[in-house]
C-alpha cells in the first residue's frame, strides 16, 4: 500500500523572544493515517500546531499541505483561509464550540463557506432561491448524519454549552468535520474522557480514518489512543523532534524512554545527599 | 448574628457615602449674587439624610440574610416607599432616593421570602426570557397592529403622534445598531456618526441637486455603509475594548468636522429649509405651488398640517418594520450565523474558515446603512439638521437601549425604547434625571441582568422533521 | 522661535495633566484589562473638589497660598480616592467573571451617570475660579513676543515629576507594587500565592484616582474654569496617551501624555485650534491601526 504525504513538515522554528519553542522539525503525515505527535509538557506540541493552523507566524520552515483541494503552502496563508481554501480543520485543548448556539447551530456554521457561496453572498438567500434553499437542505443532511452518527440528534436545540464534557468534545470533531477537510487536526482530543468515552474516540476516529479518508493528526496524551489507533507517532522534546515511526518502534525507543522518564537507575545519589540518607536509615 | 460586624459594615458604607457626599454634595457651588465669581452653599442635612440613608439600607440588606428578619423589613420598606410616594414632601430629591432605595430592599426582601429565584434565574432557564420570547411571537403581530391604528385613536394627540414618532426612530436605530452589538458584538460607540452621514447626505443632496426625499433615501443608506466601510476596514480587527474607543473617536471626528466645516454642512447653524416628504408627489402644503396637486385636494378633504405627521409617522413605522423583518430574515443567513458565532468566538471562527474581517465589516456596513435610512428621515421630519443633534450622548442612548432591551433581543429594543425615549419624554418633570437614570440602569443591567430584560435565544435553523428531534 | 518655545512650554504643561489622567488608565488596564471608561469623570470631580475646597478655604480666611494649594492637594486627592475605590467597587468587582465587554458597557453607564451626578449636585454652568497663582518668568527674547513661563506651569511640572519618581518607587520597590505586577501576569497564581486580589484592584484604582485628582486640581489652577463636561474630551485624550506610549507601561503613559499635550498645543498654534481634538483622536486610530502596542509598550502574544 502506497503512502501519499499529506502534511509535509520542513524545518519548521518557532521562537518567543529568546526561547525556541520548536526547533528545525521536519516530519511527514500521511493521507488515510492517524499521526500522533507526543511528548513530555512543554515539548512544543501544541506550537507545532498553532504554526500548522496560521495561529503563529514561524519565521523559518515550510508547511506543505497536499490534499484533494490541491496543494496549499501553509506558512504563507492567513489564519482563516487555512480552513477555508487548504481544508485543514482543527479542535482545541480547551473546547471551543460557541456555547449559546444550539448543537445544530455549530454544525451548519462549520459548512459557512459552501453556504456563503449558494446564497450568492447572502443575495441570494434573502429572496429565498431554489439555489439556497437546496444547499441549506444538504447542510442540515450533513448535520443530521453527524448527529445521528454521535447520538445527539434528540440535543440537536440544546446550547452547546449545556451538553456533558465528552458530548462536547465529539460535537467539536463533527463541527470540524462538517468543513470537509483534508486534513483533521486534533489538539489533546482524549482530554478528560473517561476509559469508556476515550473507546469511543478511537472508534471515532478510525471510522473518520477509514469511511471518511482523510488523514488526522493529533496531540495526545492519554497512551490507550496514541498506541491503540495510530499508524504513525513522532515524538517531541524540549521542541526538537527524537522519534519518528511505528508504534512500535517509538515504544521500544530509548531516546522516547529517556524523555518520558528520566536517566536510568544507574545513576550516582550525590555523595552528601547518600551520607545524609544512611545516616537516617534510608539507604 | 453578629450584630457588632453588620454594623461595622453598615458603618463602613456610611463612611464611604459620607466622603463621596461631603465635598460634592455638602457644598454646592453658585453664583456670588450680584458679582462675578462663586461661593458655596452649605447641605449639610442632605449629607447626613444620604450617610443615614445608606447606613439604614446596607444594614437592611446584611440582615436580609437572616430569615427572622425578612418580613419585617419587607413590610417597613415597602410601607416606607409607598407612603413617600403618596405624601409629598419639600425634598424631591432625597424623597425619591429613598423611594428607590426602599423599593430596591423591599424588593429583595420579597425575594427571599417568596423564594422568587426560581422564576427569574440568572443565565439558563431564563423563564423570563421564554416568556418575552412566546409573547414575542405571538403579540409581535399584536403590537404592529397597534402601532398601524395608533394615530387613529382617539387618545392620541398630536403631542402623542410625535412622541410615537420619536420613539420609532430610536427603535428603527436600536434595531440598527443590535446588527452590530447583538448580533456581533462588536461594540460600536460611534454609531451616531452614520446617522449624521445619513440625515447630511439627504439635506445636501436635496440642496444642491434638488432630489426628492425618496430618491435621497437610499442614497443615503448607501452613503452611510460606504462609511461603515471605510471607518470599519481599519479597526475592525481591534479588541473589544479598543474598538469602541476608536469608534467614539470616529463619531467625535465626524462631529467636529462637521462643526467646523461651515462650507460644507453649514457649520454650527446646521443645514434648514431641508424639503419635506411628500405622498408620492403630493406636497402636503395648505398651498401647492402651480402645477402640483397637494395632498388634501387630491382627497379632497381640509388641509390639516396633522397630516405631513401622520405620513412621517407611518414612513417611519415602515422603515422600522424593513429594519425589523431584514434583521430577523438575515438571521437564519449564513452571514448573520457568522455573526452570532463570532460574537462568541472568533478564534473559533478563523478556525472553521469564517473570514472575520468581512463578516465584521458585513455588520458594520449593515448597521450603518440603517441608521442612514434613519437619518434621512429625521432631515425631513425636522425640517433643519445640526452637529448638536449628533453628539456622543445619543450614540450612549442607542448604546443603553439596545443594552437594556437585550442585545440580539428585538422586542427587547422596543420596551427598552419606550421605556427609556417614552417615559422620560412623557415625565417632564423627571427629565433631568433621565441620564441619571440611563447610566444607572445601564451599570445594574450588567451586574444583574447583563444579557438585558429580555434576552433570549431563539435559535436560527432547527431540524426540518424527524420526530422526537425538536424539544 | 519665540512662539515655538511658548507652546513648547504650554505643550509639555498640558502633557503632564494628561500623562496624570493617563497613568489611571495604563494602571487599571494592565492590572484587569479593561478600559476604565469612568476614569475622564474622576478626573473631572477632582476638579470640582478642588475648586469647592479652594472656595471653602476662601471663606474661612485662608489665604496663605501655599497651605491653601497643600490642603486642596489633599482634599482633592483623599475625596477623589473614594469615588475612584466606589465606582470600581459597584460597577467593575461585581462584573469580574462576566463576559467580555460587560464591564465596558458598565463603564459607560458609570460614566454617564457621573456627569449629570455632578450636573445635578451642581449645577450645569461653567464654574469660574480666581487666579489663585499668578506671575511668573517672562523670557523677553525678541521678536516683539514675550516667552511667558508662568509659577503654576513650574508647579505643575514639578509636581508630575515628584508624582512620577513616587510612584516608580512605589511599583518597583514597595511590597504593594509587587502585588500589583503579580496581579498583571497571572492574577490566578497571585491569589495562589497569598495576594489580597481584591484589595490590591481597590488600591490600584484608589491610586489612579488620586492622580487624576492632581490633574483636576491643576486643571483648575491652570484655565480658571471647570465644568461637568471636562471628563469626556480629557479622558479620550488622557486614553490615547497611554495607548500612544503603551499600555501597561507607566513610563509610556507619561511620555505619551507629553506627546499629546505638545501635539495638541503645536497644532492649534500652527495649524487650526478647531480641529485640535480631531488631531488627537487621529493619533488615537493611527496608533491602534499601526502600532497597538504603542512606543513602550511590550507585544501582546495570543494563546489559543
Amino acid at each position: 500500500m502506497t503512502r501519499t504525504p499529506l502534511l509535509q513538515v520542513e524545518h519548521l522554528t518557532m521562537r518567543f523572544g529568546g526561547l525556541i519553542a520548536v526547533n528545525d522539525i521536519s516530519f511527514t503525515a500521511y493521507d488515510r493515517e492517524i499521526t500522533a505527535i507526543i511528548g513530555p509538557n512543554g515539548a512544543g506540541k501544541t506550537t507545532v500546531f498553532n504554526c500548522l493552523t496560521g495561529f503563529y507566524n514561524a519565521p523559518v520552515g515550510r508547511l506543505r499541505l497536499t490534499g484533494a483541494r490541491g496543494e496549499f503552502l501553509l506558512e504563507r496563508m492567513d489564519g482563516f483561509r487555512i480552513a477555508q481554501k487548504a481544508g485543514l480543520a482543527r479542535t482545541f485543548q480547551n473546547i471551543r464550540l460557541f456555547p449559546r448556539m444550539t448543537v445544530l447551530e455549530n454544525l451548519i456554521i462549520a459548512q459557512h463557506n459552501t453556504l456563503m457561496r449558494a446564497s450568492g453572498y447572502t443575495a441570494l438567500g434573502l429572496f429565498g432561491f431554489k439555489a439556497y434553499r437546496d444547499a441549506e437542505r444538504e447542510a442540515l443532511d450533513l448535520a443530521r448524519s453527524w448527529l445521528d452518527r454521535l447520538g445527539l440528534t434528540a440535543q440537536a436545540d440544546w446550547e452547546a454549552g449545556n451538553l456533558p464534557y465528552g458530548s462536547q468534545r465529539r460535537l467539536e470533531i463533527a463541527r470540524a468535520m462538517c468543513t470537509r477537510p483534508v486534513l483533521l487536526c486534533l489538539d489533546e482530543p482524549a482530554a478528560g474522557l473517561n476509559p469508556r468515552e476515550s473507546a469511543e474516540l478511537r472508534e471515532l476516529l478510525t471510522e473518520i480514518r477509514d469511511q471518511h479518508r482523510i488523514g488526522v493528526l493529533l496531540i495526545e496524551h492519554d497512551m490507550s489512543v496514541v498506541m491503540g489507533i495510530s499508524d504513525h507517532i513522532i515524538v517531541l522534546d524540549y521542541g526538537r523532534l527524537i522519534a519518528d515511526g511505528t508504534p512500535a518502534a517509538v515504544r521500544s525507543d530509548p531516546a522516547v524512554i529517556r524523555a518520558y522518564l528520566g536517566e536510568e537507575e544507574t545513576d550516582q545519589i550525590p555523595p552528601e545527599i547518600a551520607r545524609d540518607l544512611r545516616q537516617e536509615g534510608r539507604v | 448574628m453578629d450584630l457588632r460586624a453588620l454594623f461595622k459594615d453598615a458603618g463602613l458604607a456610611a463612611f464611604v457615602a459620607f466622603m463621596l457626599a461631603l465635598p460634592m454634595v455638602g457644598f454646592q457651588t453658585v453664583d456670588v449674587s450680584g458679582g462675578v465669581g462663586l461661593t458655596v452653599v452649605t447641605r449639610f442635612g442632605d449629607v447626613a439624610i444620604s450617610v443615614a440613608l445608606v447606613f439604614v439600607g446596607r444594614l437592611a440588606l446584611s440582615l436580609l440574610h437572616h430569615p427572622s428578619w425578612r418580613l419585617p423589613i419587607l413590610l417597613v420598606s415597602a410601607a416606607l416607599a409607598l407612603g413617600l410616594l403618596v405624601v409629598k414632601t419639600p425634598y424631591p430629591v432625597i424623597t425619591w432616593l429613598t423611594v428607590l432605595a426602599s423599593a430596591v430592599i423591599a424588593v429583595r426582601a420579597a425575594w427571599l421570602v417568596f423564594d422568587l429565584s426560581g422564576v427569574i434565574d440568572r443565565d439558563e432557564g431564563n423563564r423570563l426570557g421564554d416568556a418575552a420570547a412566546f409573547i414575542g411571537r405571538w403579540f409581535g403581530p399584536v403590537f404592529v397592529l397597534f402601532a398601524v391604528i395608533f394615530p387613529f385613536l382617539p387618545t392620541t394627540s398630536r403631542y402623542l403622534l410625535d412622541l410615537g414618532i420619536l420613539v420609532l426612530t430610536y427603535v428603527m436605530l436600536g434595531w440598527g445598531l443590535n446588527v452590530v452589538v447583538g448580533l456581533a458584538g462588536l461594540l460600536d460607540l460611534g454609531y451616531v456618526a452614520f446617522y449624521a452621514v445619513g440625515a447630511y447626505s439627504y439635506a445636501i443632496i436635496a440642496r444642491d441637486f434638488g432630489l426628492s426625499f425618496w430618491a435621497c433615501l437610499p442614497l443615503a443608506g448607501l452613503f452611510a455603509a460606504f462609511f461603515g466601510v471605510i471607518l470599519g476596514f481599519p479597526v475592525l480587527r481591534l479588541r473589544g475594548d479598543y474598538l469602541a474607543i476608536v469608534t467614539l473617536g470616529f463619531g467625535e471626528i465626524i462631529r467636529i468636522v462637521l462643526l467646523n466645516w461651515g462650507s460644507f454642512s453649514g457649520g454650527p447653524n446646521g443645514i434648514s429649509g431641508v424639503p419635506r416628504p411628500s405622498f408620492l408627489g403630493m406636497p402636503f402644503h395648505p398651498n401647492p405651488p402651480e402645477g402640483t396637486t397637494s395632498f388634501h385636494q387630491f382627497f379632497n378633504i381640509d388641509f390639516s398640517a396633522e397630516h405631513r405627521i401622520v405620513f412621517l409617522y407611518y414612513l417611519i413605522l415602515i422603515l422600522a418594520l424593513i429594519t425589523n423583518s431584514f434583521t430577523l430574515r438575515i438571521r437564519k443567513l449564513p452571514i448573520g450565523r457568522a455573526w452570532e458565532a463570532l460574537r462568541e468566538d472568533e478564534i473559533a471562527c478563523r478556525a472553521l474558515g469564517i473570514n472575520p474581517t468581512n463578516t465584521k465589516l458585513t455588520a458594520f456596513a449593515i448597521g450603518a446603512m440603517f441608521a442612514g435610512f434613519a437619518g434621512a428621515f429625521f432631515a425631513t421630519r425636522q425640517g433643519f439638521i445640526s452637529p448638536e443633534s449628533f453628539s456622543f450622548i445619543e450614540s450612549a442612548v442607542i448604546l443603553a437601549i439596545v443594552v437594556l432591551g437585550g442585545m440580539g433581543s428585538q422586542i427587547g429594543v422596543v420596551l427598552a425604547a419606550v421605556l427609556l425615549i417614552g417615559i422620560p419624554e412623557f415625565f417632564r418633570e423627571l427629565a433631568q434625571f433621565r441620564m441619571l437614570a440611563f447610566g444607572a440602569a445601564m451599570v445594574g443591567i450588567m451586574i444583574w441582568r447583563p444579557r438585558g430584560l429580555l434576552a433570549h435565544r431563539e435559535p436560527s435553523v432547527r431540524l426540518p422533521d424527524a420526530a422526537g428531534a425538536r424539544r | 522661535m519665540e512662539y515655538f518655545l511658548q507652546q513648547l512650554i504650554n505643550g509639555l504643561t498640558l502633557g503632564a495633566i494628561y500623562g496624570l489622567i493617563a497613568i489611571g488608565y495604563t494602571m487599571v488596564y494592565g492590572i484587569i484589562g479593561m478600559i476604565n471608561f469612568a476614569h475622564g469623570e474622576v478626573y473631572m470631580i477632582g476638579a470640582f473638589i478642588s475648586i469647592i475646597t479652594f472656595i471653602v478655604l476662601g471663606l474661612i480666611g485662608v489665604t496663605f497660598i501655599p497651605l491653601a494649594l497643600m490642603v486642596v492637594l489633599l482634599s482633592a486627592m483623599v475625596f477623589t480616592a473614594a469615588y475612584g475605590w466606589t465606582v470600581e467597587r459597584v460597577a467593575y468587582g461585581p462584573l469580574r467573571g462576566s463576559f467580555r465587554l460587560a464591564p465596558l458597557i458598565s463603564a459607560i453607564g458609570m460614566s454617564l451617570f457621573l456627569q449629570n451626578y455632578v450636573q445635578l449636585v451642581q449645577g450645569a454652568r461653567v464654574k469660574p475660579m480666581q487666579p489663585v497663582v499668578t506671575g511668573g518668568f517672562e523670557f523677553f527674547q525678541g521678536g516683539g513676543f514675550t516667552v511667558r513661563l508662568s509659577y503654576i506651569q513650574i508647579i505643575i511640572v514639578v509636581l508630575t515629576v515628584a508624582l512620577m519618581v513616587g510612584f516608580t518607587f512605589l511599583i518597583q520597590r514597595t511590597a504593594l507594587g509587587r502585588a500589583q505586577r503579580a496581579c498583571e501576569q497571572d492574577m490566578g497564581m497571585a491569589a495562589l500565592v497569598g495576594v489580597d486580589v481584591n484589595r490590591t484592584i481597590s488600591l490600584t484604582f484608589v491610586m489612579g484616582a488620586m492622580l487624576a485628582a492632581v490633574a483636576g486640581m491643576m486643571v483648575t489652577l491652570y484655565y480658571g474654569v471647570i465644568d461637568f463636561f471636562i471628563g469626556f474630551l480629557a479622558g479620550v485624550k488622557a486614553f490615547t496617551a497611554a495607548v500612544l506610549g503603551g499600555i501597561g507601561s507607566l513610563p509610556g503613559a507619561m511620555l505619551g501624555g507629553l506627546l499629546i499635550g505638545l501635539i495638541e498645543a503645536f497644532w492649534s498654534a500652527y495649524f487650526s485650534v478647531e480641529y485640535k481634538d480631531v488631531a488627537v483622536f487621529v493619533i488615537l486610530v493611527l496608533t491602534l491601526i499601526f502600532k497597538p502596542t504603542g512606543l513602550l509598550g511590550k507585544p501582546d502574544i495570543e494563546k489559543v
